[in-house]
């Protein structure tokens, strides 16, 4: 076989990759039924396997600060500060920090988005500087207020410039940041992220299912059905393996 | 120096939508059958509920041969080709049947005579400039059988809206007329989309659930859809997606007559000093074979039929395999599927666990089924709406201007209206032009060094009309259903590799424009046949699978009832 493309990860390579969160998520899959095997129509007759956590569940602890594998300790405060301003812990929840976003991140660069490894270093770096250039501190000492604006420029592609600011667009950062923090906020647990479900908790999605007859979908138009909290992979009936992205904002409709 | 391997009647290069569904009737009929595929083989275990990898990383089309040979792209032959993005089809036993959306659509009769239609009705100087649209060798009325046999065979819900010539009931009154109703009923509505049919009745079009290869209920001893959510780029974890891979592949298998080679990249047909195909060389595992056949049938997808026509040089073949008349690559097309409409509703959809095929169609606007006199365009699009939404992309959505893209603010637009919006692609008239072609990049090469196939192709006046037109009818629909926000997206313009791409090896009567017969034989090659949506020579308004799949029975038909004439 060929193996100039993108490779496939074993599930062990990739339980290793995962590293302490996504060995944690794993291992919340220990109570796996007897039938696992069984196809998940069998399956879903029955009443979903475990407690179903509802919007009443009890806080959880603050997780301890993560064990960063890729990003330096600089990198990931920096990334952190970034994306608590892109979702931010506030009165409606958790934000993307407390979700694992940063987490989601640093262990997809070190398989699935490794490509991108030099543009986040890249792309920290000049951000630190255009803060510094511009606003006269690191960014994350400075008021909230400047924050906003700094990451406004970023975004708008205002803080472009190779000597104060990014070489190339700064946009372009701006929108990988935030879509690999909207991926590691609604995303599945089993990559580092969404961590308590804060994510699907935020917007409502009621959960992975691997069926939904007529009347789950009644209850849900009826805003009865319980939100289910799982991972895809609780089941051990799903081959974990993953893919390399070769191509991540392909689109198609077909 | 390839292995030569012992002989076999026919080769199928790719075991996809059509040459999966071909291998049936072939090897029902005795006939021994070699099935060369670039994939390897997927089980439901393998399609896990995962947005990030299903979507976000693209898996189906990150490991496959077809990822190393993504076509490049211009708009005009003045400008320069380049690859962007990904290929949009994978490779492996069932092909992009497998995750595809499996809208199971039979053209409209219309589609099948645009030429002599539009002639009778508005004039032949309705045609537009510089096409080169023909009317199909044959109409609606000799593909009916095989649309009918594949509907049962594979599986297909819907509701049928012209029972021989009896209209009415919640189907389809625009469809050809079928002889029977289909196999099962067509996927259920949510109450969202219950609301968008009586927002269309409302303003006097006549609404309908689409058609899919997708069991609504148990079939075949395979189950019924589950809904549950991730059927978009995935592939269906019960088999209630009705891939070939799941029903006619190892249906073929299980007469002995079918033996699937994985893993096969096919390089070349060989042909003798006749001109005759004498069988096909492929790599597996770096090592090169020579299958030796008395019929090949290329059934890969557009782009990799043609390619693989023009990279078949021989003496026998100077410009390519079956090209002496320079049609290899002409009167190519990619649906024009764009120029979509957005909309933010006021209330909850309850979209969680739907389904792209799960929808509500309305015909009213599509084909020929309303007045062009006063138009400037022919033809015209179906509208869709379905129920399909995932967190990831639930979070991704527009703001529609009533909120920024992050921080608080958009924290509680999301928080309020991740479920509360709904897209609607229309798939629109497309037809070929003189400027719009495929052929081989004169620069970029796969890793073995093949040329990959290079595609010169824009959308031209009458699609942007088309796609003008829909919109406001989109939006009409949206707005009736209680929409407070609308967007459309832009009209279109470059044609880019895409999911419905046609044409390339056209099928027609006159070899001096088509590459193949009637029956989907070469013009030129005498033991040579094509199947796939290269041999189509018009889009419809709607999903090729089916037709494909159609056509590709017919072809096999063909061969058998005609095996000894044809390759003695």
């Amino acid at each position: 076989m060929e193996n100039k493309g993108p490779q496939i990860i074993s599930r062990r390579t990739l339980l290793r990759r995962a590293g302490a969160a996504g060995a944690a998520a794993a291992a919340g899959a220990a109570g796996v039924p007897a039938g696992a095997e069984a196809p998940p129509a069998v399956a879903a007759t029955a009443p979903p396997a475990g407690p179903v956590p509802g919007s009443v569940q009890a806080p959880r602890p603050d997780p301890p600060r993560a064990a960063y594998e890729q990003l330096t300790a600089e990198e990931a405060d920096l990334l952190e500060a970034i994306a608590d301003e892109l979702i931010p812990s506030d009165d409606l929840g958790p934000g993307a920090v407390a979700a694992g976003a940063v987490v989601y991140i640093d262990r997809a660069l070190g398989g699935a988005l490794s490509e991108s490894r030099n543009a986040y270093r890249a792309g920290l770096s000049a951000f630190d500087r255009y803060c510094r250039a511009s606003r006269g501190a690191p960014f994350r000492e400075l008021p909230h207020v400047d924050r906003v604006s700094a990451l406004i420029d970023v975004e708008t592609g205002a803080a472009t410039g190779a000597r104060t600011g990014f070489a190339g667009s700064s946009a372009g950062f701006f929108n990988m940041v935030r879509s690999h923090v909207l991926q590691g906020t609604f995303g599945d647990p089993h990559y580092g992220g969404n961590r308590g479900f804060v994510g699907w908790d935020l917007i409502g999605y009621p959960g992975v299912r691997t069926a939904v007859p007529p009347r789950l979908q009644t209850q849900l138009e009826a805003g009865e059905l319980p939100a289910n909290r799982r991972s895809a992979y609780e089941s051990e009936y799903f081959d974990k393996a993953v893919v390399r992205a070769a191509h991540e904002e392909t689109r198609h409709g077909d | 120096m390839a292995t030569r391997l012992p002989g076999t009647d026919v080769v199928i290069v790719g075991l996809g939508a059509a040459g999966g569904v071909a291998a049936l009737p072939l090897a029902e009929a005795g006939l021994d059958v070699i099935g060369l595929e670039a994939g390897g083989r997927l089980t439901r275990r393998d399609f896990a509920p995962d947005e990030i990898r299903n979507n976000v990383r693209a898996w189906p089309f990150s490991v496959q041969k077809c990822a190393n040979e993504v076509p490049t792209l211009r708009r005009t032959r003045s400008d320069t080709a380049a690859q962007s993005g990904g290929h949009p089809m994978m490779n492996a036993v069932g092909g992009t049947t497998l995750h595809y959306w499996a809208q199971s659509w039979r053209l409209n009769p219309w589609d099948f005579e645009v030429v002599s239609a539009t002639t009778r009705r508005y004039g032949r100087s309705r045609l537009p400039a510089g096409s080169t649209v023909e009317d199909w060798p044959f109409g609606y009325a000799e593909l009916e059988p095989w649309y009918d046999r594949v509907e049962h065979e594979i599986g297909v819900s819907g509701q049928a809206g012209n029972l021989n010539g009896e209209r009415g009931g919640r189907g389809n009154p625009f469809e050809g007329p079928r002889a029977r109703d289909y196999p099962m009923p067509a996927l259920r509505w949510t109450g969202f989309l219950e609301g968008m049919a009586d927002s269309a009745r409302s303003l006097g079009w006549r609404p309908f659930p689409g058609p899919a290869a997708i069991n609504s209920r148990a079939y075949q001893g395979r189950s019924g859809c589950l809904y549950h959510g991730f059927c978009n780029r995935g592939g269906c974890h019960v088999d209630a997606k009705n891939s070939p891979a799941v029903t006619t592949i190892p249906r073929a298998e299980a007469t002995g007559r079918l033996k699937v080679v994985t893993h096969a990249h096919v390089r070349r047909i060989e042909t003798d000093n006749r001109g005759r195909v004498t069988g096909v060389t492929y790599l597996q595992d770096r090592e090169e074979f020579f299958q030796p056949a008395r019929f090949v049938l290329t059934a890969s997808y557009t782009y990799e039929n043609v390619r693989l026509m023009l990279l078949s040089k021989s003496r026998a073949w100077p410009l390519g395999l079956s090209n002496n008349h320079s049609q290899v690559g002409r009167h190519y097309l990619s649906h024009h599927q764009g120029a979509g409409v957005t909309a933010l509703f006021p209330y909850d959809l309850h979209a969680w666990y739907g389904l792209p095929a799960q929808g509500v169609a309305v015909d009213d606007w599509a084909d020929d089924n309303f007045d062009h006199g006063g138009l400037d365009f022919i033809g015209g699009g179906n509208l869709w709406v379905y129920s399909d939404r995932r967190p990831i992309s639930a979070a991704g959505m527009s703001t529609f201007g009533r909120a920024p893209a992050w921080g608080s603010a958009w924290k509680a637009f999301v928080r309020e209206n991740a479920d509360r919006t709904n897209s609607a692609y229309i798939q629109k008239t497309t037809l070929p032009y003189e400027s719009n072609y495929l052929d081989l990049d004169p620069v970029v090469t796969d890793p073995v060094g093949d040329p990959v196939i290079r595609v010169t192709a824009e959308y031209q006046r009458n699609e942007l009309a088309i796609a003008e037109f829909l919109q406001d009818r989109m939006e009409q629909w949206y707005r009736a259903a209680g929409a407070v926000e609308v967007q459309r997206g832009g009209l279109g313009g470059q044609m880019g590799v895409s999911t419905h791409a046609y044409g390339g090896t056209r099928m027609g009567d006159d070899p001096e424009t088509n590459v193949v017969d009637r029956y989907g034989l070469s013009h030129e090659v005498p033991n040579l046949g094509i199947l796939g949506a290269s041999v189509m020579g018009t889009s419809g308004a709607r999903n090729p699978t089916l037709t494909v799949q159609a056509l590709a029975w017919r072809t096999a038909d063909h061969l058998v009832n005609n095996w000894r004439s044809i390759v003695e």
